[in-house]
């Protein structure tokens, strides 16, 4: 028997597999597909405090293993996420989950933590200071280390469940962003968000999104994002949620072997409605072939001491 | 939305570029005309989305334009070849709304989802007037298939080379209409749209991350909302549709 329990900030999950904000909706859709209890939590879709459309189509733009999106944050605003879409989740899913949350201003961030604080079955707030489809916000809180100061330190002061602040790659040095967030008071770091790509057609000779750049993801930035949670590893003493690329098990391990505790897998849900399914269905297995017993054992393996 | 192995049992040619597929697998899960099915193909990131054409148990059959790297690749496909699909996926038309005297209207590759649209109206006792827009004749493809249904088909090239000179529109005006389905590039839509006063179901196409509702990557703005056109849509009712 394999023990896949870890544990976030005290938040007990079953195993380490989280599907990735924006990649599976509010959660109870996929439960069309198959029962989502199975999962160790569920990372909701982006919020932010207003109703938001997004980025004008064509929004996403196939790659060498992976693809770019330029969605922009479309939900339908935080009162309505409580109101609705997290009645509907609860009634399909039984676990806490983590809520991921964006903003345009210091204080809008605050005030949608500050409601999504208040809900029962949110056992994590993920603070993304990172989309790289928004203009005057979002990465442009993660690119800068007063920013995010600024942002972790206000939504602490309004909020009591543990703060993951989910960081951008599309920075000189993510270490000196992370070592930012652990001295705000952040209680853990999610990493890393999309790469900013780009596509062009050959056809029409423009670019093949229409807001012209997006976020790069799949099994093409997974060596980045394995990187980058070393490296975050090291500079920090927070618990890390790695995502990027994520595809199988070996992925979860690798990812769990460079520091993460727990792993979100984004794209491949959207070539793969199954894609977390498997993966958990294969972790036992896996860890055995490679003598892993407890999973929690190998957290930060690959590094020294 | 239903996952499984298909094994390609034919694949042929219908024009220059166009081709049809013939597939054996489980098609349970394809409840409406109008629908699609989402293709992984090896190699490919995403899936490829394709509009069914027709479907009875066990076997499920496209048509497809070669237009890029994924639909060059299946027109490489041979019998026997195996491919994971996932069936029964958008709103598909709501026949209930027909009317007795319905017209399909179907421009290039938004001819195919017309067929099963046409068959499952005859079902029902209604029988529809479909109109058939190509380019050039050398493009039609499809014509005796509707016609070998019973039904009165019409069909227009833009340059004249057969049946009605014009778009489809034109080939509108003369058809006593109760109510219209349509499938098409987007000018041919806006087209219909305008031209026609009585009620009808448009199906529209928008590049796709997954296919089924995930990822918000083919959102459209209505009148009732904002719609993922791989799950609300691809059929939107003439009355949600803001242009």
């Amino acid at each position: 028997m394999v023990n896949l329990a870890v544990s976030l900030s005290g938040m007990k999950l079953d195993n380490p597999v989280i599907p990735a904000s924006g990649t599976f909706g509010f959660g109870y859709e996929f439960s069309r597909f198959y029962d989502i209890n199975i999962l160790g939590s569920i990372a909701l879709k982006g919020t932010t405090e207003e109703k938001r459309f997004g980025n004008p189509t064509p929004r996403i733009a196939e790659c060498e293993a992976g693809l770019i999106n330029s969605v922009g944050l479309q939900n339908p605003g935080v009162d309505e996420v409580i109101s609705n879409e997290l009645k509907k989740l609860a009634k399909v899913y039984k676990k806490q989950v983590i809520a991921n949350v964006s903003g345009f201003s210091v204080e809008e961030y605050a005030r949608t933590c500050e409601k999504m604080d208040r809900e029962e079955q949110i056992g994590i707030i993920e603070v993304n200071v990172s989309c790289p489809n928004v203009h005057n916000g979002g990465m442009s809180f993660g690119t800068d280390t007063k920013a995010v100061s600024s942002v972790v330190k206000a939504v602490k002061e309004v909020t009591k469940k543990p703060i993951y602040i989910k960081l951008s790659p599309n920075v000189t040095d993510i270490t000196e962003i992370a070592k930012a967030c652990e001295a705000s008071g952040a209680d853990g770091i999610s990493l890393i968000n999309t790469l900013l790509g780009m596509r062009i057609s050959l056809k029409t000779k423009k670019p093949v999104i229409a807001n012209i750049m997006g976020g790069f993801s799949g099994p093409a930035i997974f060596p980045v994002a394995l990187r980058m949670v070393y490296q975050v590893y090291e500079a920090v003493n927070l618990p890390l949620i790695g995502i990027g690329g994520v595809s199988s098990a070996e992925d979860v391990i690798e990812m769990m072997l460079a520091g993460a505790t727990a792993v979100e897998v984004g794209a491949a849900n959207l070539v793969e409605p199954y894609a977390c399914k498997n993966i958990i269905e294969q972790l036992p297995e896996t860890a055995l072939k490679y003598g892993i017993n407890n999973l929690t054992d190998i957290i930060g393996g690959a590094h020294n001491g | 939305m239903k996952q499984g192995v298909f094994t390609v049992k034919s694949n042929r040619f219908l024009t220059e570029n166009v081709l049809e597929m013939i597939l054996e697998g489980d098609t349970s899960d394809i409840k409406r005309p109008g629908q699609f099915v989402n293709i992984k193909l090896n190699g490919l990131y995403l899936r490829r989305p394709i509009s069914v054409c027709d479907c009875k148990e066990n076997e499920l059959k496209i048509i497809y334009k070669t237009v890029g790297k994924g639909t060059e690749m299946m027109a490489e496909m041979s019998e026997g070849q195996r491919l994971d699909v996932l069936t029964g996926l958008g709103n598909g038309f709501n026949i209930a709304k027909s009317g007795d005297k319905p017209v399909l209207i179907g421009g290039g590759v938004g001819v195919p989802p017309m067929y099963l649209l046409c068959k499952k109206l005859i079902e029902k006792g209604v029988k529809p007037t479909v109109i058939l827009g190509f380019n050039t004749q050398k493009e039609i493809f499809y014509k005796d298939e509707f016609e070998s249904l019973g039904v009165k088909t019409l069909v227009t090239t833009v340059d004249g080379s057969f049946g009605i000179k014009g778009f489809v529109t034109d080939a509108l005006k003369g058809v006593d209409c109760s109510y219209y389905f349509c499938c098409g590039p987007m000018p041919m839509l806006k087209a219909v749209y305008s031209a026609c006063d009585t009620s009808g179901q448009l199906s529209f196409e928008e590049r796709m991350g997954c296919g089924i509702g995930a990822c918000m990557g083919c959102s459209c703005k209505t009148i009732t909302g904002y719609k993922r056109i791989c799950t609300e849509g691809p059929v939107l009712e003439k009355e949600e549709i803001l242009w």
